[in-house]
């Protein structure tokens, strides 16, 4: 029982903090993290809850191997219905928070109602209080975490939180931990300022328990860190350059989506790529990126940390932007890079670096900009409106936007809103690079037609992280698919969806499948978990999960019409590389989708399918 | 003929010094030039030679020996890498 086997309840509205046991049952039936938070979520919400309103819930949750010897185990959940979505959102986060409540003695908090005015949850072991954090409001996740263990007297304190952007109805708002890692997607940290729900503090000093089988999970996690360590992807590829080495790779490719997805190839990728990050700068002969870093208990370290140049104009006068910091990841540099034109990597890194002191999700920030920069193009968005041009390309435009947007200010306000509402309200809802309001992240699925399926059927709208079907079209991992085929991307897209389901619940990282199949987790569930995690098992909560979320979707409101894509990717053809001439084949995929899902041809999970799972 | 190597991650270092700034070097190589002759030619490790690109298409291992290079061709090698 790798479960602390208890959950706290938190009625903002009330004031209350309640224990509770968990339900082993559904433990037992949806593992941890995004299957049990979503099973608690989806049994406790009314699907049509508007996402601001008291009613809706917010989950923090850790899986059985969260906070266990278990390599990459630092995982946690914000899972909630999304503020920019309107659908289930699940937003995964590292770091050392996740452990950090486990080790504290719990599994999950579930956080309901509204606080009347601005509280902070602080937790110590089995202690767990609500606190004024009225003089927290107005500020930074930055300051927030520094205040709150200066106030505790306690450095080791670990701090969940949001920034402005949460306060102030950023709809892609985030919620940050460790002061640069984040639950980023969907808005979670929007629905987390509309409670008045300032920041977790955590402080757990009881270790994580009640492993089933101590000495077979010692010996298994021992063997699957070897792996890891030993495979040339997890033990040096990602360590050393970290996810950044894919810019030139999916640029070469010509899947790089670029001014808001005119282009598939960026002119200027290789001056914000991995590589770029490590050379040195001819301004103070240091580089962009300081070292790598680890989240709790992983063997792999992918985190980029990096320091600004302090002469760049972004920071000249700003000593409180020289340390070292949470870097540029791929996604990030994608989307305040190549989304918008800018080549800038000082000034990606600076728009990167806010993002997380005031808690903004980079992908939806970055590609919100990049549609505001085409509807300034087109002339629908005029200069008086910002306060200067809001041409593609020009990094001050980039970083005086992410300002503005960071603190609520000026046209900011309309850049919160994410490029769905932006782009209705412009007259031009087709040029928004949303799924389900949500923006695309750093694949053009006319160059890897399995991501348009992946995008297209996400639960929580338009995502990488839910199916992740480049590893197998681009990298060959575990097989190489052809990028240009829609053929058999159905099978494909479903099998990485129900395997990434099972390592969201288990408190272990996504990156270790480029070295690790179920397989590989399956003995380490098993050796935690009291109970039968077999192989066939685990698949089966995987798909279990996928039609859970589904099912909420379903009743939330959202049918086939949404599991599409904007008509620029069906009817514009890639103009250059590889896949020039392509358009995405959505329209033959999806089909095939819902017939491998046992869906109708609707989209909706037929009664076999939901009787097959237990549904 | 006229081609482009572009070595990427680990393997900048297998490019010339000035040429590590754009990880790419324009080559003049004979006809019928492979894809594995170059990669001979510039004693890059086996083990290191993962991702294989022609104009951006994938280059199975197995092709490697026999696919020959055409004027104007880029070839774009990087180590195993992966991201997300």
């Amino acid at each position: 029982m790798a479960w602390a086997r208890r959950i706290l309840r938190v009625n903002l509205t009330k004031g209350t903090c309640t224990p509770e046991p968990l339900n082993m049952e559904w433990a037992r039936d949806y593992l941890g993290q995004r299957g049990l938070g979503t099973k608690y979520f989806v049994s406790e919400v009314d699907p049509k809850v508007d996402p601001l309103s008291p009613d809706n819930k917010l989950i923090f949750a850790t899986g059985p191997l969260t906070g266990t010897m278990a390599s990459t185990g630092a995982r946690y959940s914000v899972i909630t219905k999304g503020a920019l979505t309107g659908a289930i959102a699940c937003s995964n986060s590292g770091g050392h928070w996740g452990p950090e409540l486990k080790q504290a003695g719990w599994d999950m908090i579930i956080f309901e109602g509204r606080a009347p005015e601005p509280v902070y949850l602080y937790i110590e072991n089995d202690s767990a209080q609500l606190l004024p954090a009225k003089d927290l409001w107005g500020t930074t996740v930055w300051h927030t975490e520094e205040a709150i263990k200066k106030k505790h007297q306690d450095p080791q304190i670990r701090v969940a939180s949001i920034g402005r952007a949460g306060e102030n109805g950023v709809l892609y708002a985030c919620v940050v931990n460790d002061l640069h890692r984040a639950a980023g997607r969907s808005g979670v940290g929007a629905v987390m300022g509309s409670k008045n729900l300032k920041a977790v503090a955590v402080r757990g000093t009881k270790g994580v328990g009640g492993i089933a089988n101590p000495a077979e999970f010692m010996k298994v996690t021992f063997e699957k860190k070897k792996v890891l360590a030993e495979n040339p992807v997890t033990g040096q590829g990602l360590p050393t350059y970290g996810t950044q080495v894919l810019m030139n790779v999916i640029n070469e490719v010509g899947a790089l989506p670029t001014r808001n997805h005119r282009d598939v190839q960026f002119e200027g990728a290789r001056k914000i790529s991995g590589e770029a990050m490590h050379e040195k700068r001819p301004t103070d002969g240091k580089s962009n990126l300081v070292t790598n870093a680890a989240c709790f208990g992983c063997t792999i370290a992918c985190g980029r940390i990096s320091r600004m140049d302090k002469t760049h104009y972004t920071v000249v006068n700003k000593p409180e932007y020289w340390g070292a910091t949470g870097g540029l990841e791929y996604e990030n540099a994608w989307s305040l890079g190549c989304a918008n034109g800018v080549d800038d990597l000082e000034a990606l890194t600076y728009a990167n670096i806010l993002c997380n002191e005031d808690g903004m999700d980079p992908i939806s920030f970055g590609a919100t900009v990049g549609a505001a920069m085409e509807l300034f193009d087109l002339g629908l968005i005029k200069e008086e409106e910002v306060g200067f041009p809001l041409k593609f390309g020009s990094a001050e435009a980039l970083t005086r936007i992410a300002e503005m947007t960071a603190r609520g200010e000026g046209f900011g306000k309309v850049i919160g809103l994410g490029s769905k509402r932006l782009c209705a309200k412009y007259g031009r809802p087709e040029l928004s690079m949303s799924v389900k309001g949500q923006e695309f992240p750093a694949y053009d699925s006319r160059g890897i037609q399995g991501m348009g399926l992946t995008y297209a059927t996400s639960n929580r709208g338009a995502c990488h992280l839910r199916s992740y079907t480049v590893a197998s079209e681009v990298l060959g991992i575990p097989v190489k698919t052809d990028p240009h085929s829609p053929e058999g991307k159905a099978e494909l897209v479903k099998a990485f969806q129900d395997a990434t389901a099972v390592f969201d619940s288990s408190g272990l990282c996504i990156f270790t499948s480029f070295a690790w199949t179920l397989a590989d987790i399956q003995p380490q569930l098993q050796a935690a978990c009291e109970g039968e995690f077999s192989l066939e098992k685990l698949n089966e909560i995987g798909e279990r999960i996928w039609n859970l979320e589904r099912r909420f979707n379903n009743a939330a409101g959202f049918t086939r019409q949404d599991d599409d894509l904007p008509p620029r990717l069906k009817t514009e053809p890639a103009k250059t590389g590889p896949a020039k001439g392509l358009v995405n084949q959505i329209d033959k995929m999806l089909p095939e989708y819902y017939q491998v899902r046992g869906w109708t041809p609707e989209g909706m999970p037929t009664k076999e399918t939901l009787a097959r799972l237990g549904l | 003929m006229k081609v482009t190597l572009k070595l990427y991650a680990t393997l900048s270092d297998y490019l010339p010094e000035e040429a590590r700034k754009t990880n790419q070097v324009p080559l003049d190589v004979p006809p019928q030039t492979t894809i594995d002759q170059l990669i001979d030619q510039y004693r890059l490790p086996p083990g290191l030679v993962h991702l294989v690109l022609v104009n951006g298409h994938y280059v199975p291992p197995g092709m490697r020996a026999r696919q020959a290079l055409h004027e104007g061709d880029v070839l774009a090698i990087w180590p195993p890498i992966a991201g997300g």
